[in-house]
């Protein structure tokens, strides 16, 4: 055996290194396409989205973003010769197609719906969690086994069987609709994970810590709040992202129970038509805008991210 | 009474013994922590589910809550079994999921034993292969009907491309056969890089000295895959596919946003159905057997899952 024939994984050989880290770039580049291609959609005008063979190089536009965020109405061009100078860009890139801005869409009010939703389930579910996982991984609970299947299993079920007699029971309650419903929903939704993940990190965390403090005279509820906590808020973070991310994109329960008031983004996206058919740059705009905090999330929690996938079962 | 003795006691004693008898008990605590989450999930999980399991046996329509509703015991279930349609669903999702999980395996464990030669920069390029998976399904699969669009989609025209066939005859989502492809690809495209990071960490707990004892033992690199790298990972490989079967058993939001299960029902999966049945027909009690039954059969798949999770663990 020669040393050039060294073991790969105790050693990898140069030329091995070479090849993985090209094949490794390769397949990066071209599953990156598809959303290299959204954000270029996002900065075309409708003819540029729809010309063939699709333009790879363009002028760039600020069309998509105006008619993601505003309804406008077609008008004559005396009509529009008459109205004043533009007041911005979007009013002058409309009225080049013979259009004038009539209000805002509805985009923003289902991104804030999305927001809303998103940030108060995460917070109920963390907060759940971390009480219930606390309890889980430092109390004698009874049948805790069998809790924490129960527990779990309830992420099992397929969202739309859930949706059925979820549906009428909210029409029952008068949550249809409404963001307290949604919010109940993915609480329900992400508190399994939030427990199974939560449990894992705390269970890391040595109990000599609360001994300690308990020694000192602080209860148990103390101890819990000064020192385990403090200790966890790297999981707790983790945590709170993975249940953002699940709430943010969640699409089944949203179309289903929601319709207007309470409507979150993911349904709405799709609903962008323009003049003759899905309004393409419009599409992506939005996708792009809802696309970017989650990127932003990846990024962050890149460390995590095996961990929370698998619900604490492979720590890395 | 029990309290007011507690009380005394805890005045009787010396300051930080007493704060520990006031303080609520162990038990009490675990149950306090614990109730909330089991309440909620008591309320939104499993009173609906028996909700929907009595329904099973109604022919309840939910667009007419005013009619009488009749107990029509176990004919729902005997219909779905008898459903020609509900089968026709039941293979293509088998369609779905095989090939999904056969090309996710296969794709995610090779990037992760390329990634594993932990080349210059592979932190990065790692990265970024999993950025698709932690994007909205539905957002992204709506976005993939623009792509799949035969003249001016971008897949059409790559493959065009490479292939020489017009772009024009590449028609992904409306073609018969190449529908039930179309939702594998954008399902692979979404979750390979989830197999890939579960492989990864299989990879990565395979301790060396077992690879230099092989060295010592003049193991042939292909022997050492096959009777170290592969089986000491294989854990992981089965965890990895655990999950995407049961994910896409119950796959929706993707499909229905880049189909719609059509055309016809060629790509209707068996939440599509579902849908279809319960929200469109309003056959409620009926699409509710169907549900308790798709239920089941995850129910089924997660304990298994949650052994062979605990296996993983205990390793």
């Amino acid at each position: 055996m020669s040393l050039t024939s060294a073991h790969s994984v105790v050693a990898p050989s140069a030329v091995s290194k070479r090849v993985a880290g090209t094949i490794i770039v390769l397949y990066a580049l071209i599953s990156i396409v598809p959303l290299l291609w959204i954000f270029a959609t996002s900065f075309k005008t409708p003819p540029d989205s729809i010309a063939y063979p699709p333009k790879i190089l363009f002028q760039p536009s600020l069309e998509g973003y105006c008619n993601l965020f505003s309804t406008r109405t077609r008008q004559t061009p005396e009509y529009i010769n008459a109205l004043g100078p533009a007041t911005g860009v979007c009013d002058e890139t409309v009225r080049k197609r013979n259009m004038v801005i009539a209000g805002p869409s509805n985009f923003m009010p289902r991104f804030v719906n999305s927001l809303i939703i998103a940030f108060g389930s995460t917070f109920c579910a963390v907060f759940l969690g971390t009480l219930s996982a606390y309890g889980f991984s430092r109390f004698k609970v009874p049948l805790a086994d069998d809790l924490l299947f129960f527990i779990l299993s309830t992420r099992m079920m397929p969202p739309i069987a859930v949706a059925i007699p979820i549906y009428l029971m909210y029409r029952e309650l008068g949550l249809s609709d409404t963001a307290l419903g949604m919010i109940l929903l993915y609480t329900a939704v992400n508190v399994s994970l939030a427990v199974w993940l939560l449990k894992g990190f705390i269970d890391e965390i040595p109990r000599e810590y609360e001994e300690a403090a308990m020694i000192d005279g602080y209860t148990r509820l103390q101890a819990f709040w000064r020192t385990v906590l403090p200790q966890a808020t790297t999981g707790i973070a983790a945590t709170a992202i993975f249940c953002l991310i699940f709430a943010w994109n969640e699409y089944a329960f949203a179309a289903l129970l929601t319709s207007g008031t309470a409507q979150t983004a993911p349904p709405f996206i799709p609903t962008i038509i323009g003049e003759g058919g899905q309004d393409w740059p419009a599409v992506a705009a939005g996708t792009t805008i809802f696309l970017v905090p989650i990127l932003v999330f990846t990024i962050l929690l890149r460390k995590q991210l095996l961990r929370g996938i698998t619900f604490g079962a492979v720590r890395k | 009474m029990l309290n007011r003795t507690a009380d005394s006691v805890a005045r009787a004693t010396p300051e930080p013994l007493a704060r520990k008898v006031r303080g609520i008990s162990d038990k009490g605590l675990a149950w306090l922590f614990i109730s909330p989450t089991i309440l909620l999930l008591l309320a939104i999980n499993i009173f609906p589910l028996f909700w929907a399991i009595y329904l099973s046996f109604t022919n309840y329509r939910a667009n007419r809550p005013n009619e009488m509703v009749k107990n029509v015991g176990l004919a729902n279930y005997k219909r779905i079994l008898g459903d020609q349609d509900i089968w026709i669903a039941m293979q293509t999702t088998a369609h779905f999921v095989f090939w999904t999980i056969l090309l996710q395996t296969l794709i995610g464990f090779t990037l992760a034993w390329l990634i594993d030669r932990k080349f210059r920069g592979h932190a990065f390029w790692t990265t970024i292969i999993l950025v698709p998976m932690m994007l909205s399904p539905a957002v992204v699969g709506n976005f993939w009907r623009f792509l799949y669009e035969p003249q001016i989609g971008l897949f059409a025209y790559a493959v065009s491309f490479v292939t020489g066939i017009p772009a024009t005859q590449i028609g992904m989502l409306s073609n018969v056969s190449l529908a039930p492809w179309s939702i594998v690809i954008v399902d692979t495209w979404m979750w390979t890089p989830y197999v890939m990071l579960i492989c990864l960490a299989g990879l990565r707990s395979i301790p060396e000295y077992i690879y230099e004892a092989a060295e010592v033992d003049r193991a042939s690199n292909w022997r050492q895959f096959w009777s170290i790298t592969l089986p000491m990972a294989l854990p992981f490989i089965m965890l990895a596919v655990l999950f995407r079967g049961i994910e896409n058993f119950k796959m929706f939001d993707m499909v229905n946003l880049l189909t719609g299960g059509g055309p016809g029902s060629t790509t209707e999966v068996a939440s599509i159905t579902l849908k279809r049945q319960a929200f469109e027909s309003w056959r409620t009690g009926y699409s509710s057997a169907f549900a308790i039954i798709l239920f089941v059969a995850v129910f089924g798949l997660a304990n298994i899952y949650v052994k062979a999770l605990n296996k993983v663990k205990q390793r």
